[in-house]
């Protein structure tokens, strides 16, 4: 496992696509920062939530290489025959991107500290957004890995991701087409990633949400496992 | 050593692979031959633990692939057909990783530098395998595949891409890798397997159709017994001689050539004649300038083999026999690989050695013909 995380993760910074992620949130982040500081406000909560749809951009190209570019380039035949388990494989290309992932939104921490020589900031506040913000990652990026062990393409695993992530944004559209108190608004909305996670952004630490996002990052890095594995047999 | 019995391979309605079955002992060198498509690599890739067999089981040292993948796959190093490189590493970098993903214990440093000398890529050590030529990509292929000292390695077509001078030299790494390691070896080059491997498995259309040496192959096929002789002898005396000895069938005269005379002695099967013939000219002191027995190259046993009918070639099985006494020697220890092995001997034991595969499922084997 600690060889393949090493090399997917270098493997990130010797293409584009790290450099690429990162100055992709960098960008907008630094944007809404610099709106944000000159309010004058110490949370950063509002840049928590706008966040949503800034990974939502990046998760896809941070996935969409991992397994996708191994079938092509038939190196998963080498991973395949090395005396490693398949729940190894797959932890340690999640991990490389999860670590790329964190070290991209790594930089709220330093907005933070900015904000701390002004104004002293509830840190704990930040604790959870920062928290909602990576299991918030953990959970698509699992998606994106699943979508990546599907094809031998990138560009097809990058869309396959983005899909995902427009379903479950439209799962709130479709939530606010029926009433409150109805059956499938509640199922809907406990579908619905986008509440789960600004939940976070306003202060309330629900083990729920803690739990669906890690659920749903097991679940989904399961079926990876499951469907490299349901591949030797094809 | 590696054993493979009744490797079947299906894809969906397809049978690629249709029942493999033989065993490499310790240092043995295996040569795979067999025209594209013939399921070379999809056996290589079931051995290896890449597919998994649709029924039939390969072990490595004893390790079932399937059972304990773990300490099978560390016994095997592994060439695919095509290398798996990665293109944006330096060959050290590469080879560091396959070093890690092995989990090897040999020391790192010594380790590498004998593989890179062994397979000649120091002076692209530092450089992005992208940029490699494709003999280059070849050699840190083969690389790979020694990290870890593996005793079994399984080269698919390991000289394709190579100048003939890097042929040479991959071919006597592969016949000095062969005095201590298992080798199987799949190549389209005849000659090749000629030099390196002392056996050779045969598989056309999935079908193993032959498992011998060459010189055993030679002999089997061979329908030409025939010994042609120019000898310097008074012609009448010698063609006495020669109808005297056991075993022949016919001699004809077919050319005077000053005071040599050219026979042509036909025996009735394949008897050795050639050494009776020499040892009663020496006692005659009849100077020999020729004799040649006419023996099959390579090339003709494959184009044989290939042009028949698989099915007709089909092997029968001698390892199946071998799995029933296992099985039933110990039933209780591995009852998952006793399952595997009966399902291979009941395939067998349908009398047709080639319609093994047939019975285990017969609507997809009659859409096969």
């Amino acid at each position: 496992m600690g060889a393949i995380f090493k090399r997917e993760f270098k493997a990130y910074f010797t293409s584009p696509v790290g450099f690429a992620i990162l100055f992709l949130f960098f960008f907008f982040s630094g944007i809404f920062f610099s709106v944000y500081f000159r309010s004058g406000s110490p949370d950063l909560s509002g840049i928590f939530s706008t966040m949503f749809y800034i990974v939502m951009m990046i998760i896809p190209v941070l996935t969409m290489r991992l397994f996708s570019e191994d079938k092509r380039q038939k190196t998963d035949q080498l991973l395949l025959t090395a005396p490693v388990k398949l729940p190894s494989i797959v932890l340690g290309k999640y991990l490389a991107a999860l670590a790329v992932f964190a070290l991209t939104v790594g930089i709220m921490v330093v907005y933070q500290i900015v904000v701390a020589f002004f104004i002293a900031p509830d840190w704990l506040v930040f604790l959870g957004n920062f928290l909602g913000l990576l299991l918030f990652g953990m959970a698509l990026i699992s998606v994106g890995v699943f979508v990546s062990a599907l094809t031998e393409s990138q560009v097809v695993a990058a869309l396959g991701c983005f899909v995902v992530e427009l379903v479950l944004i439209l799962v709130d559209v479709i939530a606010g087409m029926f009433s409150t108190m109805s059956l499938p608004y509640k199922v809907l909305n406990w579908l619905s990633v986008y509440n789960r996670y600004t939940s976070f952004t306003y202060g309330t630490m629900d083990y729920a949400n803690v739990f669906f996002f890690l659920s749903v990052s097991f679940v989904f890095l399961f079926l990876t496992a499951l469907v490299i594995d349901r591949r030797r047999y094809a | 050593m590696i054993e493979v019995k009744n490797l079947v391979k299906k894809y969906g309605s397809h049978t690629a692979v249709k029942g493999v079955s033989f065993t490499v002992g310790d240092g043995e060198i295996v040569g795979f031959l067999g025209p594209n498509g013939a399921g070379k690599s999809t056996t290589m890739n079931m051995i290896t633990g890449y597919l998994s067999a649709t029924a039939g089981s390969a072990s490595i040292n004893g390790y079932d692939i399937l059972e304990q993948p773990e300490q099978a796959k560390r016994h095997i190093g592994y060439l695919p057909e095509q290398p798996p490189l990665f293109l944006d590493m330096t060959v050290r970098e590469y080879l560091n990783f396959v070093y890690d993903l092995k989990k090897t214990r040999l020391p790192r440093t010594p380790h590498l530098a004998e593989i890179v000398r062994l397979v000649k890529v120091e002076g692209v050590y530092n450089r992005l395998i992208r940029n490699l030529s494709k003999g280059y990509r070849q050699r840190v292929g083969i690389a790979q595949a020694l990290v870890g000292n593996p005793d079994v390695l399984i080269l698919d077509e390991p000289t394709v891409g190579l100048d003939p001078q890097q042929i040479i030299e991959i071919r006597n790494l592969i016949a000095q890798l062969g005095r201590s390691h298992t080798v199987i070896l799949s190549s389209h080059i005849l000659s090749e397997i000629q030099a390196v491997c002392e056996r050779i498995i045969i598989i056309n259309q999935g079908y193993q159709i032959a498992d011998d040496t060459a010189a055993g192959l030679s002999a089997r096929l061979s329908d030409d017994h025939s010994v042609t002789l120019r000898i310097v002898a008074p012609p009448r005396e010698a063609k006495a001689m020669l109808e005297g000895l056991p075993g022949v069938l016919s001699v004809q005269v077919t050319g005077l050539q000053g005071a040599a005379t050219e026979f042509k002695v036909e025996p009735e099967g394949p008897v050795e004649l050639n050494r009776q013939i020499a040892e009663r000219a020496i006692a005659k002191r009849w100077p020999i300038l020729e004799m040649t027995s006419r023996e099959l190259t390579l090339e003709d046993i494959y184009i044989r083999l290939v042009n028949d009918d698989p099915k007709k070639l089909a092997m029968n099985q001698p390892a199946v026999g071998e799995a029933e006494a296992k099985a039933a020697e110990e039933p209780a220890e591995q009852p998952a690989a006793e399952e595997s092995t009966t399902e291979a001997v009941e395939a067998a034991e349908s009398a047709e050695p080639t319609e093994a595969t047939e019975t285990t499922q017969p609507d997809e084997a009659q859409k096969e013909e």
